[in-house]
């Protein structure tokens, strides 16, 4: 069934390298991969395992050393600037640390004004802009009056990465790339912003690709899931195949690393 | 903003810095208001006068006249007249005619004109002595006895027809005038210079170029630093090895030889302050483009950059308006050290005669390059250069102590 789903993201020898000669790092080493439109997606990995390099490469933010990037079947073309716009509506973001994602200097509603105009509402009345961002507000539990002349920074972590969906609300991508979304967030606020995520994704048809070391939260939300170690797909299948019965030995350290109320943290593996 | 400036002013350094550069400000802004004399104008005929009051000796004779019974007013009269080298050639008669040193105090006047009366001798030879020193001795010896004489001095004018001398009036040595009523007093607080123009105005005028030439020149060098290094360091590649490939090459040349090159080349005619400014600044840039890039580069992976590309934003917005806020404060203290810098670099140019055209205005540079061609430091008149020194002193001392405040406020590393 699920290969009946349309194409969305399809990675073939993707590679980065940093460096060269003999300081040169190998991040991402020919990697092949196949996302479909709808499933939820984790790429799993401890950190420096590649994760975020694969996921700037995903986005278009850098270039990949070699290996090929299709896009809905096609090869991703963003030779120019207005194509990388049209790239972007498509696909979007959300960063690991919030208090890092946002111009200190522009206010919030510059940053919601700013997707506004990505999606083409630059001439509609101001009244007709105001609505659009206290809906998105609205999505993400944040009341838009009270943010209205605020700046980002003076939010708490969770709420700006709410702030963040409220973004992704307003543009609708049909993929997001959330790197890390949860892992500086209170335990609580995570819960909220998963659901948040989950149902933008039922609601838009949107398809989200989490990047994160937490294997636990990667079986809970996704359907598909990749295991990445040193820059490459060790093991990847369902999140029911590759984390109830994992074949490869890194699968395995990643899930007893996770630990468990009731049961003595197994700290051997570390 | 405002809690940023508030921040600001209230960093200890940066006020005393800030207080500093304000006054030297109003100073070169209110003293032409007052003294609206040009401030190249020659008034004294000779070089070098002592800071003082100058008080017109023809009007004083006209004023009335005051009469004082004040005791040590002879003592002092001789005292101030009795001149370092005079007491010096005291000395040197008195040990010639066989007094032991040790009994001679030449800072003693009445014991040392006591021993001068009892042992000069116009007749006595002493070994060694020229022709020339007896005269002087001779003369030095009458002009004390005039000074020592209590009898009036009578001025007289020179009759017309016949050509001879008529008193018209008599100054008693007690006589005295009062300052106020003399119409004519001038105050030369620092004394002229060389060309006997008041040091004083000149230095302020001076102050005002060197500043203008300072703010042309960081400007200049600021702003191409920073188009350089913004451009170089955001874009990165090719066109970031292109940029500093030229930036190495400003490295490597000495910026003062390619300074002092183009300052020769361009003529005398047309080195004016604004050219020799802005000549400073195209050779001063470098620094400022290689850190600006630096921090460009630690800029533009971070995440509110790649959220902006993401919001589809154009390689222009992101530079002016995601890195270029971020960069802003380090921006403006690197101004402020290419200001100091630049009066610096003038000074240092004008020093070596390569300056701006010496006619129209003074600088700082300039007026340190009078005086060393005049010998005013061999001379010992101070007043030419001393407070010229201060002046550049202190503008780069308050200048660096700003910078020192700023950098506080904005590094958190270095916050007390």
């Amino acid at each position: 069934m699920l290969d009946e789903r349309k194409p969305c993201l399809r990675g073939r020898g993707l590679t980065k390298v940093f460096g060269l000669g003999r300081s040169k790092t190998v991040a991402v080493d020919h990697v092949d991969f196949d996302f479909k439109e709808g499933e939820v997606i984790s790429i799993v990995g401890e950190s420096g395992s590649g994760k975020t390099t694969l996921a700037k490469m995903l986005l278009g933010l850098i270039n990949p050393t070699e290996g090929e990037i299709y896009f809905q079947g096609k090869r991703r073309d963003i030779s120019s600037n207005r194509k990388r716009k049209a790239y972007w509506k498509q696909i979007q973001a959300i960063f690991q640390d919030p208090f890092a994602s946002y111009n200190i200097f522009n206010k919030i509603d510059s940053v919601l004004l700013d997707c506004i105009n990505m999606i083409g509402g630059k001439r509609l009345p101001h009244e007709k802009k105001v609505e659009m961002m206290a809906e998105a507000c609205g999505f993400v539990n944040l009341k838009y009056e009270e943010l209205t002349n605020k700046y980002p920074f003076e939010l708490s972590g969770g709420q700006q990465q709410r702030l963040m969906l409220a973004r992704v609300f307003i543009l609708k991508p049909k993929i997001l790339v959330a790197d890390e979304p949860t892992s500086m967030i209170d335990a609580c606020s995570r819960a909220t912003i998963l659901d948040m995520l989950m149902q933008l994704r039922s609601e838009g048809g949107m398809t989200p690709i989490f990047i994160t070391h937490d294997i636990g939260l990667a079986y809970y939300v996704s359907d598909t899931v990749y295991i990445m170690e040193k820059g490459r797909f060790v093991e990847s299948g369902s999140a029911d195949d590759v984390i109830l019965k994992p074949q490869e030995p890194y699968t395995k350290r990643l899930i007893s690393d996770v630990p468990k109320i009731y049961e003595e943290w197994d700290l051997s593996t570390v | 903003m405002k809690h940023t400036l508030r921040q600001v002013f209230e960093s200890g350094k940066f006020v005393s810095g800030f207080a500093i550069f304000v006054a030297i400000l109003l100073v070169v802004t209110i003293y032409p208001l007052l003294v609206p004399e040009p401030p190249l104008r020659i008034i004294g005929q000779g070089t070098f006068f002592e800071p003082g009051i100058y008080v017109n000796v023809y009007d004083s004779i006209s004023a009335p006249h005051f009469t004082l019974n004040l005791d040590e007013a002879a003592e002092r009269r001789i005292a101030g007249r009795l001149a370092d080298r005079d007491r010096g050639a005291i000395l040197t008669w008195l040990v010639g005619v066989g007094i032991p040193e040790s009994e001679i105090d030449i800072a003693n006047t009445e014991q040392l004109l006591d021993q001068w009366f009892s042992n000069f001798d116009p007749t006595v030879r002493i070994p060694g002595m020229t022709n020339a020193d007896r005269n002087y001795y001779i003369r030095l010896n009458s002009s004390i006895q005039g000074l020592l004489s209590t009898e009036d001095v009578i001025i007289a004018h020179a009759n017309e027809e016949t050509a001879s001398l008529e008193a018209a009036g008599t100054i008693r040595p007690s006589a005295y005038v009062n300052v106020g009523q003399i119409p004519n007093v001038r105050i030369l607080p620092l004394g002229t210079d060389n060309f006997g123009r008041d040091v004083l105005t000149e230095l302020v005028k001076a102050t005002a170029v060197s500043l203008k030439i300072g703010f042309v020149a960081g400007i200049i060098a600021t702003t191409i630093g920073l188009i350089l290094g913004l451009v170089s360091g955001y874009v990165g590649g090719f066109v970031d090895d292109v940029l500093m490939f030229i930036t190495n090459m400003f490295i490597v040349i000495p910026s003062f030889v390619l300074l002092i090159l183009i300052s020769f080349s361009i003529s005398q005619e047309q080195r004016g302050a604004v050219t020799i400014a802005v000549v400073i600044g195209f050779t001063s840039w470098v620094w400022t483009a290689r850190a600006v890039r630096s921090q460009v580069i630690s800029l533009r992976n971070r995440d509110h950059v790649n959220l902006s590309k993401l919001s589809g934003h154009s390689i222009a917005h992101i530079i002016f308006r995601d890195i270029l806020p971020y960069i802003a404060s380090y921006v403006v203290m690197a101004l402020i050290l290419q200001i100091s810098s630049a009066i610096l670099a003038e000074a240092g140019l004008s020093i070596l005669g390569l300056g701006p055209k010496t006619t129209e205005v003074p600088t700082l540079g300039l007026m340190m390059n009078w005086a060393m061609i005049y010998q005013a430091h061999i001379l010992g008149k101070w007043w030419a250069y001393l407070p010229v020194i201060i002046v550049i002193a202190l503008i780069a001392f308050s200048m660096n102590l700003m910078n020192t405040g700023l950098d506080q406020v904005f590094n958190p590393a270095l916050r007390e």
